[in-house]
């Protein structure tokens, strides 16, 4: 067995043993499996990626077995457990082990204390095991196990605490809408077995350049549903609504899985299917435009939250929006690196906030908190240093990824000038929000945090859970200010599509674009230094937070809750209310009630009067003898 | 001038209003006697069809026998009141539906019967014993065996059954439909 | 001398017949179901009779002196049972033996 086949063994043997011993194990011992299997994958795939560089093909492939085989008219096709690594698929096994390296060691101290620690681990081992299929998959089959396994950890983490009946609706909530966009995806992958008879990835993408002309009504149907799997991943519009909810896991949950990792795998989909999405130009304008409005809507509804993990979730939401609006216009390379930034800087960003939730004892609303530099200053630093990132200041690696992006936009064919003014006014909103956020949380005044000091004591003498809290935040801080020099060498993957981009010419851009591209986080620091003033000063002892109601409507997230309340959940109970007695089940039931009828009145006719039954007799001769006499 | 044919009718008659009287009765003796009545006419038709042994028999086993058995089990019953309790209501709504099926069945019996084109009539030429002894000891010495054995058995049960109650007390545990 | 004729002594028959099946139905008393079954025995002695004449065989009193030994049989077994059922229940009504209701 290679290096490449063992990968997410570790974790899932890890996973076994959490799974089954769990409540014997002790902190120590759990912890250290866990760890100990995340360092394995970790280390494994850095030697891969090693290997990989090495490598003339720019391939390693592992074929574990056959998993089963389908037949059609245009012949088999053989579905194998199979891994298959290029250079995409190298950026997001070092991002699922890295990051989620570092997240589970950042997790085993902030989880310590819970009861069900062991199981906390052994969903996170299960949805590294998941993700890593996903990503590794060879074949759309396997990729949809392993789509469907990190949507299943997604929900058992977000309900980890299931006692709550929020947490439980909020994993119902993201369940059910992921599962909308995995249906789609699901259809996307029958028409696309149905018209092409292959599933491996390499083959698909080959048959598709043979067999499909640009615009084809099959590649745009099949580009179109598997952009709707990808829209439900990612939590893009219209299937949004799931990720700020499903802020109610615990916070390493949210960076691992609601940031870092699982909801790129929309982005990694449609990366993998790119020249599928070549073949459909209107589609990829489709996911430039949705990732454009998903970017300003959750930016717009960034600016009126007042829990911290909320602001960071619709963070999360627009910047995987750049992503999307990056892959619609054609920026292959540019979409994976920002997602790969994206990751180490979310990452440290969320995890800082459970950091700094975790000190103010699971307080998690904006406007009590207030102060937190003095008080924080190493939590503070590092968020600074994420919000730097997000922001896209010069120098950080989300600056390198944005711009990366929004250079690409002005001239891409299926992008175009409004996507780039799109882009801009959603990097104002980044820097506006992420300025609101730091200073309500970090400036100001302390509110409702005065037993801080106090916590901070018995904080610091079980100094060991802080220094694995610090450790990795100190990593993560470390990538996200200079993920943004790794050189990502996509060239391999992406070589058609490059083939495709060369032929745009960059000659029609005006000169300006990349200044104010540079420029636009600074007057949105600058804007809201000023507008925020109340926010970062000392003198206003408590903030209220606005009640007006187009706060209200940008805090509930545009009201797309209420809209789909509206427009698909109550018309829904309707028909499930007035379908309460099963139609379908009453035709079934009636050879029930049937034979329940036979049953009675044949029942009633055995009433044990011997008049009776020589009655029945006569008429039964009656019968008989009129038959035979007429 | 009376002929077989209006004898045989007036005794045929005779037996129709004889057996309704059996089964309209009141009194379970005034039945009984119809019954004898009844039984008598139509030994009188078979006399007429020229059945004389047959007749004979109706009048020994039948209205000699079988109807003593009958009186002396109403002897035995004493059935002053349960003759009120169930005699049948006249004119009550029990008697609609049986007579209306009656009726019915009547109907489609004498349609089958005048549908199946029987031109037959009764030969005046009397069958006397010696043919049926010798059939019946021929080629119906089977039935004659099964008929003693039915006889046999008929009496064993009705031994058993109408036992006197001293030599039933032991059987008192068994359920009621478990004899009857 | 006329001749009777067969299909008047079968609708003697089938009268005879039909009177003791209403005897049957109607009776409460099991003594009279019992005589009504006896009307019932006996018309069809007379369509046996009749024919056995008809075709001038003598299997028709034959069969008539079946039927004379089962009816035998069939008093005695009865009226045993019905002096049974004086015992117990005090009655004679059929309705009150509807124990065995499906």
């Amino acid at each position: 067995m290679s290096l490449l086949a063992l990968l997410p063994f570790y974790p899932l043997i890890s996973f076994l043993i959490l799974i089954s011993f769990g409540k014997k194990l002790s902190w120590q011992l759990a912890s250290t499996i866990s760890i100990g299997a995340m360092l394995l994958s970790a280390g494994s795939s850095a030697v891969l990626i090693n290997q990989l560089g090495n490598s003339e093909s720019q391939l390693i492939t592992a074929h574990l077995w056959s998993w089963f085989s389908l037949t059609t008219t245009q012949g088999s096709a053989t579905i194998n457990v199979a891994f298959y690594l290029d250079a995409l698929s190298a950026v997001m096994i070092a991002v699922v082990t890295g990051v989620g390296l570092l997240i589970h060691i950042y997790a085993a101290a902030y989880m310590k204390s819970d009861e069900n620690f062991s199981r906390f681990m052994a969903y996170m081992n299960l949805f590294i095991v998941a993700m890593l299929i996903l990503v590794l998959a060879d074949n759309l089959v396997l990729l949809y196990l392993g789509w469907e396994g990190v949507g299943l950890c997604s929900f058992l983490l977000i309900g980890f605490w299931y006692q709550e009946k929020a947490n439980v609706l909020a994993a119902r909530k993201a369940f059910i809408v992921t599962r909308i966009g995995d249906t789609s995806m699901a259809i996307g992958l029958f028409l696309l077995f149905k018209s092409l008879a292959q599933l491996t990835i390499v083959d698909v993408n080959q048959a598709a350049q043979l067999s499909w002309k640009i615009g084809d009504a099959d590649a745009y149907w099949i580009a179109l549903l598997l952009l709707g799997g990808a829209v439900g991943k990612s939590a893009q519009l219209p299937l949004q609504t799931w990720l700020p909810d499903a802020m109610a896991g615990p916070t390493p949950v949210s960076a691992l899985i609601h940031a870092a990792t699982m909801v790129t795998a929309g982005v990694y989909l449609i990366a993998r299917m790119h020249e599928v999405f070549l073949l459909a130009p209107e589609v990829m304008t489709y996911t430039a435009w949705l990732g454009a409005l998903t970017l300003l809507l959750a930016g717009v509804a960034a600016l009126a939250q007042h829990d911290i993990k909320r602001v960071l979730a619709y963070s999360t939401m627009s910047q995987i929006g750049y992503m999307m609006l990056a892959l619609g216009a054609g920026a292959w390379s540019a979409g994976v690196f920002h997602l790969m930034t994206h990751a180490f800087f979310k990452a440290l960003l969320f995890l800082t906030a459970g950091s700094v939730i975790l000190a103010l004892h699971h307080q998690q609303n904006l406007f009590k908190m207030g102060g937190l530099f003095k008080k924080l200053p190493v939590e503070s630093l590092l968020f600074i240093i994420g919000l730097y990132c997000l922001v896209a200041l010069p120098g950080s690696s989300g600056f390198f990824s944005k711009e990366a992006i929004i250079a690409e936009l002005w001239s891409s064919p299926t992008a175009g000038q409004g996507l780039w003014y799109c882009a801009i006014l959603g990097a104002l909103l980044t820097s506006i929000y992420s300025c609101r956020l730091f200073f309500l949380a970090f400036l100001g005044k302390a509110r409702g945090n005065s037993n801080l000091e106090q916590h901070q004591d018995g904080h610091q003498e079980n100094s060991s859970q802080g220094h694995l809290l610090r450790l990795p935040l100190i990593l993560l801080a470390l990538l996200s200010l200079f993920g943004g020099l790794i050189s990502l060498d996509l060239s391999s993957v992406f070589s058609s599509a490059i083939a495709t981009q060369a032929q745009t010419n960059f000659i029609n851009e005006p000169s300006w674009l990349h200044t104010v591209a540079i420029v636009t986080p600074f007057i949105g620091i600058v804007f809201s230094w000023f507008y925020f003033k109340s926010y970062r000063e000392n003198s206003c002892d408590n903030i209220k937070s606005s009640t007006g109601a187009i706060s209200t409507f940008c805090k509930s997230g545009l009201g797309f809750d209420r809209l789909y309340q509206y427009v698909l959940v109550r018309p829904y109970c309707c028909i499930a209310k007035i379908n309460r007695r099963d139609i379908i089940d009453q035709v079934l039931m009636l050879s029930a009630w049937y034979t329940k009828l036979w049953y009675e009145v044949l029942s009633a006719s055995q009433n044990g009067s011997l008049r009776w039954y020589a009655a029945v007799i006569g008429i039964g001769v009656v019968g008989l003898a009129g038959v035979v006499a007429l | 001038m009376i002929t077989i044919n209006t004898l045989f009718y007036l005794s045929g008659l005779l037996a129709i209003v004889a057996s309704i009287k059996v089964v309209t009765g009141k009194q379970t003796i005034h039945a009984l006697l119809y019954l004898v009545v009844s039984l008598l006419a139509v030994a009188v038709c078979f006399y007429l069809m020229g059945a004389p042994f047959a007749a004979g028999l109706e009048v020994i086993v039948y209205a000699g026998a079988i109807l003593v058995l009958f009186v002396f089990a109403v002897m035995m019953f004493g059935l002053a009141q349960d003759e009120h309790l169930h005699a049948p209501k006249h004119g009550a709504g029990q008697w609609l539906g049986p007579i209306f099926l009656s009726v019915l069945l009547l109907l489609v019996l004498i349609i089958a019967i005048s549908n199946s084109e029987i031109q037959q009539v009764l030969i005046p030429k009397v069958i006397d014993a010696k043919d049926v002894g010798i059939l019946l000891y021929g080629p119906y010495l089977l039935a004659v065996e099964i008929a003693s054995f039915l006889l046999l058995a008929g009496l064993v049960s009705g031994y058993h059954y109408a036992k006197p109650r001293q030599a039933m007390q032991s059987d008192d545990n068994f359920q009621v439909g478990d004899e009857i | 001398m006329t001749t009777i004729a067969l299909t008047h002594v079968l609708i003697l028959a089938s009268i005879l017949f039909v009177i003791g099946f209403v005897g049957v139905i109607v009776r409460k008393n099991t003594l009279f179901m019992l005589m009504s079954l006896e009307v019932m025995l006996n018309a069809v002695g007379v369509a046996f009779i009749g024919a056995g004449s008809a075709w001038q065989q003598a299997d028709g009193q034959v069969m008539f002196i079946l039927i004379l030994t089962l009816a035998a049989a069939e008093v005695a077994v009865g009226l045993a049972l019905l002096i049974n059922m004086q015992r117990r229940y005090r009655s004679l009504d059929i309705d009150i033996l509807a124990r065995m209701r499906g």
